[in-house]
């Protein structure tokens, strides 16, 4: 079993969603399948966790084909904490679409695990090209996902959204033909061998190569000049998958800093560093862009979406200051998902309750027990501002702290949560203290209000144990950041895994 | 020959991103599948262009890289699959936005 834990969390979803599609008619069958898969998926995720915890890289050859001829998975820290996270995400979500969202169309949950299944992949590859087929596994997933339920707005969004991320593919495949045509391979710890010894008349070819990932991956995290898609696209689709979605740009990030610390990482000779010129103006470009965004925003879907962003920009400047940096990045990473997914989801049960005005930033009906929601609400404001008490400022605090001596990097860091804090302070009062029409013609609560509850409070768990367990986590991402400042031991278990 | 296969991918390339650029959903799909088309094409020459060889064995000394052709031909099929969800979700959003206008505005 041992042996093939590094497949598994890629073949649970998988199986699940194969077996998702053969099971009927029967809702509530579906349902607890799904729920189950995923719970399944969690305990694979930590399972894997506690196996790579110790330093150690796992590397699964696929039909046994010795690297670099076959195909390799692997597991180091940071693929197993993607994991984690991704899954726990996932199931707040599911938790939260198994209360009707996966009624308003067909197959949701086979979608749900499709897109389970390419998010382990792409974080477990260790090839460039099968990250490409596992980019394209996640997007097809996403895409039906994006536009479950139907309508005039989901459908307008989600053709930009589609057509882009197509376009992006081209590009990958541009970038992997560059990568191969100039170092031969496609191996990804290959790559960081083979990048030291590239040949002069080939070095600009792999230069283009790295910078055409970059552009690929910077449109799937959503930085600055390729950002514009994903508003409109998060805003349109249901609450549970937006909150699924809220990995989906950590995806590009994730392979970032891949890129940046393993194929062209200190390793790699005369292309080392091939992305660092780029992280920090692109990271504070971001979160400037994404902070306006916030405080333009009409809607509390809307200001979520422009979230992500700033949380993208973020994390690509924390990216770029070396280990304390990247071990305050992940920590960060974690919050800022689980923050922006409890934002949608908020935002997807306050429309419920408000027929009229939705989720609108504007005074509306009194919401059915008031109290609750509205303490949801500030809870959840004070994590996406990072405000104390919160993760959210242990992780500002660790980023800033890795960033002395920059104050660019303070200003905007700090004037960005600034304007993320009046907006939404001023959302907040609008929907919630500017009551329009007394309670007594308040809404009821809708039906399955309790699993809106569960996935809710399941998130707002998450983000306190963050906050409780911040010892150990950040021990840990540290580790993580430490194994990713130097890749030798990942080259060695791979390359070594051949021999 | 390297030049001819250079200008067949450029050609293709700026072609496609020309109708992608276009107001209408169809042809963008159809950029897209031109596109597609110059990247497949891009990714057989990045083993280098050789003539007349057989890949892996029995051919002396020069091969053709076999490992191109595995790569085009799963960006083949998944390219081929994406055309034809994109081309559905055109005609879906042609009836529901009731134009195919890329931006469901305009007359139809």
């Amino acid at each position: 079993m041992t042996a093939h834990l590094v497949i598994a969390p890629v073949l649970a979803p998988f199986l699940a969603g194969a077996v998702l599609l053969l099971c009927g008619r029967s809702v509530s069958l579906r349902r607890v399948l799904s729920t189950l898969a995923v719970l399944l998926q969690c305990a694979l995720a930590v399972t894997l966790l506690v196996a790579v915890s110790d330093g150690g890289i796992l590397v699964y050859r696929l039909g046994d084909w010795p690297p670099p001829w076959g195909i390799v998975l692997v597991a180091d820290r940071l693929a197993a904490w993607m994991i984690l996270i991704t899954t726990l995400l996932a199931l707040c979500a599911v938790v939260q679409a198994s209360g009707g969202t996966d009624q308003q169309g067909r197959h949701f949950h086979v979608f749900f695990q499709m897109q389970l299944f390419g998010l382990a992949g792409a974080f477990l590859t260790g090839d460039l090209f099968n990250l490409f087929v596992f980019f394209e596994v996640l997007l097809i997933a996403s895409y039906c996902l994006q536009l479950h339920g139907g309508g005039a707005a989901r459908t307008r969004a989600g053709l930009h959204y589609v057509v882009l991320n197509l376009l992006g593919s081209a590009v990958f495949l541009f970038a992997a033909g560059l990568i191969y045509a100039s170092l031969g391979t496609l191996n990804m710890a290959e790559i960081a061998v083979r990048a030291a010894q590239v040949a002069a008349q080939d070095l600009g070819l792999a230069r283009s190569g790295g910078l055409l990932l970059l552009t690929v991956f910077a449109l799937k995290a959503a930085l600055l000049p390729l950002l514009l898609w994903l508003p409109p696209a998060y805003a349109a689709t249901t609450a549970p998958v937006a909150a699924l979605f809220a990995i989906l740009t950590k995806v590009g990030l994730y392979a970032i800093l891949r890129g940046h610390t393993l194929w062209f990482g200190v390793e790699a000779g005369e292309i080392a560093g091939l992305f660092a010129p780029w992280l920090l103006p692109l990271g504070l470009a971001t979160i400037g862009i994404g902070a306006i965004g916030v405080l333009a925003a009409p809607d509390l879907r809307r200001l979520a979406a422009w979230l992500v962003i700033v949380s993208s920009g973020t994390l690509l400047t924390a990216f770029g200051f070396g280990i304390d940096g990247t071990a305050a990045g992940l920590y960060y990473l974690a919050h800022g998902t689980f923050a922006v997914a409890l934002l949608f989801l908020l935002a997807g049960a306050i429309r419920r309750r408000r027929p009229v005005h939705g989720d609108f930033l504007e005074p509306g009906i009194d919401l059915p027990r008031h109290g609750l929601w509205g303490g949801i609400y500030f809870a959840t404001a004070i994590a996406a501002v990072g405000l104390p008490p919160l993760s959210g400022f242990l992780a500002k605090f660790l980023i800033l702290q890795a960033a002395v001596g920059q104050p660019l990097v303070w200003v905007v860091v700090l004037a960005a949560a600034l304007v993320c804090l009046i907006a939404l302070a001023r959302s907040g009062s609008q929907m919630f203290l500017n009551k329009r029409t007394a309670s007594p013609d308040a809404t009821v609560e809708p039906e399955s209000a309790s699993r809106e509850l569960l996935a809710i409070g399941g998130l707002l768990g998450l983000i306190v144990a963050l906050t409780v367990g911040a010892g150990p986590v950040v021990d840990f991402s540290r580790a993580a950041a430490a194994q990713l400042a130097d890749p030798s031991a990942y080259i060695a278990a791979v390359i070594g895994a051949g021999r | 020959m390297e030049a001819l296969v250079a200008l067949a991918i450029g050609t293709l390339t700026g072609c496609g991103i020309y109708l992608m650029l276009r107001t209408r959903t169809f042809p963008v799909a159809l950029g897209l599948t031109l596109l597609s088309y110059a990247t497949n094409l891009f990714l057989f020459t990045t083993g280098r262009l050789v003539m007349g060889r057989p890949p892996l064995v029995g051919g002396g000394s020069v091969t053709a890289d076999p490992l191109p052709q595995a790569l085009v031909l799963t960006a083949i099929v998944i390219s081929f699959a994406m055309t034809a969800f994109v081309i559905v979700l055109a005609l879906v959003a042609r009836v529901e936005l009731d134009s195919d206008h890329v931006d469901g505005a305009g007359s139809p």
